[in-house]
């Protein structure tokens, strides 16, 4: 099967190229599998890639036009030719390989860490089945990047929208009974961007390899946030 | 040339939950501290653990710190040190109460407490009733942890060397460590970062062989640094296979699926664990459940059209359960295998998990080696801590749940015996250059543009001859054969040849210096096995079938150098209480 994959090395190429491959895949393959394959006949393609089974989150690429994890992606799934590019609107270091240092820099700045009192710590804090169930579909991301690389006002401000995996990190802990600090987040969520950017155009709910809603999680903290000026 | 510098009070070598357990004990005790990784840190194994973490909070059912140190010890086969697995054990509830302070989302009880699920080999009054030690976040506990230690790691302010490979540790003439050399993988330049302590923390070395749960970065990488310091590896030839990896493919499916009511089934339809274990049955100790499908499996009991597995049943457990407490495998056995096991069960075949020997430690995480006349000695200024280091809590086999304890006990242990070390040692040693040069020159020796044989090659090679001569049943003349092998694989090293020259982002020579490691490592391996002429835990001959604690009750050396392999006794006497003697291991 014919494979497409995009080539930038700085050091020697002018501008960016497709170039063209030729796999053996089995009906079980996935396409990071066919990555490495590719690898093995031309050492020179870089790519991430660790766990192989889609929970660190190392190889998300744009594959046929849409985002997802090289590692969970079945080729039987895709049309071919398939088209393996890196992740868009971030800068490439080379060949698959982009620049994440912007995605995790929002990341840090929605304070991604329980902040709690400090009580007895010989001792769990207490949380009903019902208040943890909250931090469901949220606390599972893996900081793939799928969804915030896919989103166009993140493209557009990606220093000053927070973008959807950083905001889905601020609902992780702004929905956790734990947390004592919902109000000095949803403070620091304020202005025309770092919240307010997001247009609910969905498309990292629809690329979520996690199957994770940060559209919903954005909605949420907007309307909270709504309700806390009422 | 010059090399570019950085200096710290402390390195740490590794960003999965060893390494930012201790690195964060660091930070928040404001020692200059930094963190090496070779990925983005919440990329590090730990996040694929699943099952969860052992603490004897009794929150499910009657429990203390004294049972889980007896499966512990039985567990090990009565290979682990017990005076570290008195600590551990001890240390456990707290550590656990810690990092649901830092965050971690436990999934809860009833009553507002974190839930705690059973768990092979573990037992109520010392070898009573099942116990239920296991703490979780739904199946997804080694993510739940380590994102929550990066996320404190964040708030104290750690200095992180993201995609950063360590090529190895700089000591000087007098044995002690300086430091390491590393390099930049976005530009390929080399940085020596100079520090008065270094924590190695990198991980396991499942890609020794072909198939295994282990991620691609598991290549050993500490282990090997440490054999080209002249430190010897751990009880190396304790490899744990996980009974339950997806047939055929490798990926893990948690302990925790039995643990939960899941059973295992042969292709007649039998509960077959309950010939091999009459009382724990398919909760039994790893490699007694592993040894069990594959005798399933040899006298054709397996299931498929080549008889090559068994069944994991878990769909009588129903979805809800299935949803709330395994959601992740659910997700995984539908991608890898397209089977939805609220509806049927899981193909599976016992896979290469995880490494119990490793780099020798004691209970303060400081590396040790022989000392002639006086036992042995801490080597100044470096630590080892998680699956890279052996201290020995797992001894022969590890339970499942202790080893994500195993990393936040000793990080935290090792950041504490650091922070008492760095008040008494205020300044650097001066740096050795021919240490560095021979590190430099380790990187160096790959920039060689003649023609040679691929690394690639020479990987699948190794993983091959691994899976085939030091598999989970061994003798005298496969070991042997073994050796002989990754001796031949490793004297085609240096023929070896990279077809990437470039500096920006070359991960074709990141992977060459990996397959250095492992090759080492797989070497240490393979020789440990041979020598070691009984049964014990995950270490099964068939031509010395049983545990022979006169001659074997000893924990194995191995130095690179000469290829040689040395031994000391196991520390059988604990901390406070009474030592659990050897006995016949029956679950």
């Amino acid at each position: 099967m014919k494979f497409s994959v995009y080539r930038y090395n700085p050091e020697t190429d002018e501008k960016p190229y497709m170039q063209d491959y030729e796999v053996d895949v089995t009906t079980e393959m996935k396409v990071l599998g066919a990555l490495m394959q590719i690898k093995e006949q031309d050492s020179t393609l870089s790519f991430r890639r660790s766990c192989g089974e889609g929970v660190c989150g190392s190889d998300g690429l744009n594959i046929n036009g849409t985002n997802r994890l090289a590692c969970i992606t079945a080729i039987a799934d895709l049309k071919p030719p398939i088209e393996i590019c890196p992740l868009p609107g971030m800068p490439v270091i080379r060949d698959l390989v982009v620049d994440l240092s912007q995605f995790y820099k929002q990341y840090r700045s929605v304070k991604p860490y329980l902040i709690a009192d400090a009580e007895d710590t010989e001792i769990e804090h207490l949380q009903t089945p019902e208040q943890r169930e909250k931090i469901d579909g949220l606390y599972e991301c893996i900081l793939c990047a799928c969804c915030s690389t896919s989103c166009p006002s993140f493209w557009w401000n990606p220093d000053k929208f927070r973008g959807p995996a950083a905001l889905l990190q601020a609902a992780r802990f702004i929905n956790d009974s734990r947390d004592n600090a919902t109000n000095q987040r949803l403070t620091e969520l304020e202005g025309p961007y770092r919240l307010f950017r997001c247009h609910t155009i969905m498309n990292c709910t629809n690329v979520c390899p996690k199957g994770l809603n940060p559209s919903k999680a954005i909605g949420d903290i907007k309307k909270l946030m709504v309700k806390n000026v009422i | 040339m010059t090399i570019a510098q950085r200096k710290f009070d402390s390195l740490v070598i590794g960003a999965g939950g060893g390494g930012l357990r201790a690195a964060l004990q660091l930070a928040n005790a404001d020692a200059k501290v930094a963190v090496v990784s070779k990925v983005f840190p919440t990329r590090s194994h730990t996040v694929a653990a699943q099952g969860g973490v052992n603490a004897a909070l009794a929150n499910v059912l009657p429990d203390n710190w004294h049972w889980h140190m007896y499966d512990t010890i039985k567990g090990s086969d009565y290979l682990a040190d017990q005076d570290a697995v008195e600590y551990m054990c001890r240390a456990a509830s707290h550590l656990v109460y810690e990092l649901e302070h830092s965050g971690v989302p436990f999934s809860r009880l009833d009553n507002g407490k974190i839930y705690q699920r059973p768990f092979g080999g573990q037992s109520q009054d010392f070898g009573g009733a099942q116990a239920a030690r296991t703490c979780a976040a739904a199946d997804r506990t080694g993510h739940a942890i380590l994102h929550s230690l990066y996320q404190q790691n964040i708030a104290s302010n750690t200095q992180f060397f993201d995609e950063y490979y360590a090529i190895d540790l700089i000591k000087d003439d007098e044995g002690y460590i300086l430091g390491a050399l590393v390099i930049e993988i976005e530009t390929g330049e080399p940085l020596l970062i100079e520090a008065k302590t270094t924590l190695l923390a990198t991980g396991g070395v499942g890609r020794i062989y072909r198939t295994n749960t282990n991620a691609q970065i598991n290549t050993g990488d500490g282990m090997g640094m440490a054999l080209r310091a002249g430190i010897p590896l751990q009880d190396m030839e304790f490899f744990q296979f996980h009974p339950t990896g997806i047939a055929g493919k490798g990926m893990l499916i948690t302990e925790g699926v039995r643990g939960e009511g899941g059973y295992l089934l042969n292709k007649d339809g039998e509960r077959f664990m309950e010939r091999y274990a009459p009382n724990a049955k398919d909760l039994a100790s790893r490699d007694v459940v592993s040894r069990s499908i594959y005798m399933e499996v040899k006298e054709g009991r397996g299931c498929g059209p080549d008889g090559d597995y068994v069944l994991l049943k878990l769909d009588h457990l129903g979805a809800d359960v299935i949803k709330s407490r395994l959601p992740g495998i659910r997700d995984m056995a539908r991608t890898f295998k397209g089977v939805d096991p609220i509806e049927e069960p899981i193909p599976i075949y016992p896979t290469v998990h995880y490494t119990m020997g490793g780099i020798p430690t004691n209970r303060y995480g400081q590396v040790v080696v022989p000392v002639k006349h006086s036992g042995e000695e801490p080597v100044t200024g470096l630590y080892a801590v998680g699956e890279c280091a052996c201290v020995s809590v797992h001894g022969a086999n590890r339970l499942g749940g202790n080893s994500l304890l195993d990393i936040v006990v000793f990080g935290r242990a090792a950041g504490n015996h650091i922070i008492n070390f760095l008040k008494s040692n205020r300044y650097h040693r001066p740096m050795n250059s021919e240490s560095m040069d021979i590190a430099m020159q380790r990187l160096r020796r790959w920039d060689d543009t003649s023609d040679g044989e691929s690394v690639d090659q020479i990987r699948a090679d190794l993983q091959k001859e691994m899976e085939d001569h030091c598999g989970v049943f061994r003798t005298d003349e496969i070991l042997k054969k073994g050796v002989e092998k990754i001796q031949a694989i490793k004297a085609r090293l240096p023929n070896a040849r990279l077809r990437d020259h470039s500096k920006i982002f070359n991960t074709a020579r990141i992977e060459a210096l990996e397959l250095e490691n492992l090759v080492e490592v797989a070497l240490a391996t393979v020789h440990s096995a041979y020598a070691r002429q009984e049964s014990r835990g995950a270490h099964s001959r068939v031509d010395f079938p049983e545990r022979d604690d006169k001659n074997w009750m000893r924990h194995s050396l191995f130095f690179s150098e000469d290829e040689r392999m040395d031994y000391k006794p196991v520390r059988i006497k604990p901390l406070t209480v009474d030592s659990f003697p050897p006995k016949e291991r029956v679950y």
